[in-house]
């Protein structure tokens, strides 16, 4: 008796136990929350759906009419006839090769500095937050200073108004992004881990190299990634430091010559050019050029989950 | 025929590499205490974790720390290869001697101190690589690069952990697929691969079933004839069972800040300290009253 089910459950025999355990109170609040929840992702998603029925709906004369013209033609707003994206494409990748080149081996160094080597210091403290603000500093602020810094005050070097100026600025644009996702990689690699590869006697040098950042690789990875596939997405920057918009025509001009001084333009660009243009012809290829981007962005985003999920480890 | 040779080959490497080791241990042995420290306190911060510590170490034996949680067994162990030194705030008072060089000397590199005192730590911690990788990491550091002389030494490694028979099939798979008590014996040879002169164990098996923990303690006995060893254990049977000398840290709270500090309460052979302990703390410990 002593070790019957306290009275205060009102449980005293067997048959009122069992009805109470299997016929209580329903958890109402919980229920509710949980509904609440569901609506919030279903008006997440269906927002997400209209847009891209919206896009497909728009861009469906372009789709269905012209595609592979439209895929093969420039960069052009006065005659929605002639208008393409190509050369924006490959503005796009052009770009995104250089911010890849540029702002990944940086960023993962800037990362692996402040984590691994001056992790103590009150200097990296301070470097750490204003990092984080960086991040958060408005595109166009970066535009401003890749027209001071890249056309103006480099222009000898960059040629200007060219994609290597475009490249860079995006690249400045991402690079706290990419050291703040790099260093939250390395920071979430177990101690015991860099304790074990010092305890056989590897230098600092050899710990991070061998052990530490192929352990964070997978988190690096993602992280740069997601920030590639913000740049590919800026628009604003780039029409300050010279991204075409109109008519861009490249000519005769062979690729080297293309990359110093023909002119670039990048997807989001177009899209701007585009969209500013006036009648249904144009919002079809503005909305036409705009699932192409969506494309690209999801296909990033694709390849950063799949590396993820790829690569991922379990401690 | 040709593979007998390789492998009679093979066996007179690992017979040298051994010779070598009982020839430099010899060295390297006699009375002279491996390690010696003289007033030993270690700070995190402004916080001092553990006071004056004066234990002396012998080669070839296993020294025992024993105590509490929180008395600074582990702190102290983690000076004998600067571990400590990862920790940002942690500050070392006194001296802490091996083979009479103060290891706190400016001029002393932590790195080679660490290839010559090796360590096994809590919670197993293979590299998230394959089981020869593992064992391959600290030789290829002390540049060992022919696959042969890789070869042989994950090979005896292996033996001397009691390992080997379980992975010699599977050498290329992952160490994370090993069990808890493999892991650990693994840690092990990835320490004995570069023929350290001490390994210092801390708590190596409170995350084994008591099976694993036989395994380790069987083992410490067999690599105890080329290495010395310091073990932190919470366990005070297995203090008893492995250990040559015992140290028993307990902690002592400072009235005025009401923050504890380790003390070194006693340190002798392991059969007094159980048997027949100076101090009456050591007594109150040992026989469970306390602790």
């Amino acid at each position: 008796m002593a070790l019957s089910t306290p009275s205060k459950f009102g449980a005293s025999s067997a048959a009122g136990l069992t009805e109470r355990i299997t016929n209580g109170k329903r958890d109402v609040k919980g229920r509710v929350v949980e509904w609440l929840l569901l609506a919030t992702l279903g008006v997440t998603l269906l927002i997400l759906v209209a847009l891209i029925v919206n896009l497909l709906d728009r861009a469906w004369p372009v789709l269905n009419g012209r595609f592979g013209d439209f895929l093969s033609s420039g960069l052009d707003a006065s005659n929605a006839q002639e208008a393409g994206v190509w050369q924006a494409i490959r503005g796009t990748l052009t770009l995104a090769i250089i911010v890849i080149v540029v702002s990944f081996p940086l960023g993962i160094a800037c990362a692996v500095y402040l984590e691994e080597y001056a992790s103590r210091s009150r200097l990296a403290r301070l470097i750490r937050i204003n990092v984080r603000n960086l991040a958060g500093v408005p595109s166009i602020v970066y535009g401003i200073l890749g027209l001071t810094i890249f056309v103006k005050f480099a222009g000898g070097i960059t040629g200007g108004r060219t994609v290597i100026a475009g490249g860079l600025t995006l690249s400045v644009l991402v690079l706290p992004v990419v050291v703040i996702t790099a260093s939250e990689a390395l920071r979430a690699v177990p101690r015991s881990i860099r304790e074990g590869a010092m305890g056989v006697g590897a230098t600092q040098w050899e710990t991070v190299r061998s052990h530490v950042l192929p352990s964070a690789a997978p988190g690096i990875l993602t992280g740069t990634m997601l920030a590639l596939s913000r740049a590919a997405g800026e628009a604003a920057p780039l029409l300050l430091v010279g991204g075409i918009t109109g008519l861009l025509r490249t000519g005769n001009l062979s690729l080297w010559e293309q990359i110093t001084d023909g002119g670039f333009t990048s997807m989001p660009v177009a899209i701007f050019s585009y969209a500013r243009q006036t009648g249904a012809d144009f919002q079809a290829v503005t909305a036409a050029a705009s699932l192409i981007l969506l494309v690209l962005v999801v296909v990033i985003n694709g390849l950063a989950i799949w590396l993820r999920n790829r690569f991922e480890r379990n401690w | 025929m040709n593979e007998t040779r390789k492998l009679v080959e093979q066996e007179n490497v690992v017979e040298e590499n051994h010779e070598e080791v009982m020839t430099r241990q010899v060295a390297s042995h006699d009375d002279v205490p491996v390690f010696r420290t003289k007033d030993l306190s270690v700070f995190y911060g402004d916080f001092r974790a553990v006071r004056d510590v004066n234990v002396y170490i012998k080669a070839r034996e296993i020294t025992a720390f024993i105590g509490p949680s929180g008395c600074g067994k582990s702190t102290v162990l983690r000076c004998f290869d600067r571990m400590n030194d990862l920790i940002p705030t942690a500050r070392v008072e006194g001296t802490v001697e091996y083979h009479g060089v103060n290891l706190y000397d400016r001029e002393v590199d932590a790195v080679e101190v660490r290839r010559r005192v090796g360590m096994v730590f809590q919670k197993p911690n293979p590299f998230p690589k394959s089981i020869y990788d593992n064992l391959a990491f600290g030789p290829r550091l002390n540049g060992v690069k022919k696959k042969a002389d890789l070869d042989v030494i994950v090979e005896s490694s292996l033996k001397r952990a009691a390992l080997w028979d379980e992975v010699k099939d599977r050498l290329k798979a992952s160490a994370m697929g090993l069990s808890g008590g493999q892991q650990q014996r693994l840690c092990i040879a990835r320490c004995i691969a570069v023929e350290p002169d001490v390994i210092l164990m801390d708590e190596p098996c409170s995350a084994l079933d008591p099976i694993a923990t036989a395994r380790i303690e069987d083992l410490m006995q067999e690599i105890k004839r080329d290495f010395t060893i310091i073990i932190v254990t919470h366990n005070m049977q297995q203090a008893a069972r492995v250990s040559d000398q015992t140290a028993f840290f307990t902690t002592e709270v400072n009235p005025e800040s009401d923050r504890r500090t380790g003390v070194l309460v006693e340190f002798d052979k392991t059969q007094k300290m159980f048997s027949n302990p100076s101090d009456s703390r050591t007594e109150a410990y040992v026989t469970g009253r306390f602790g």
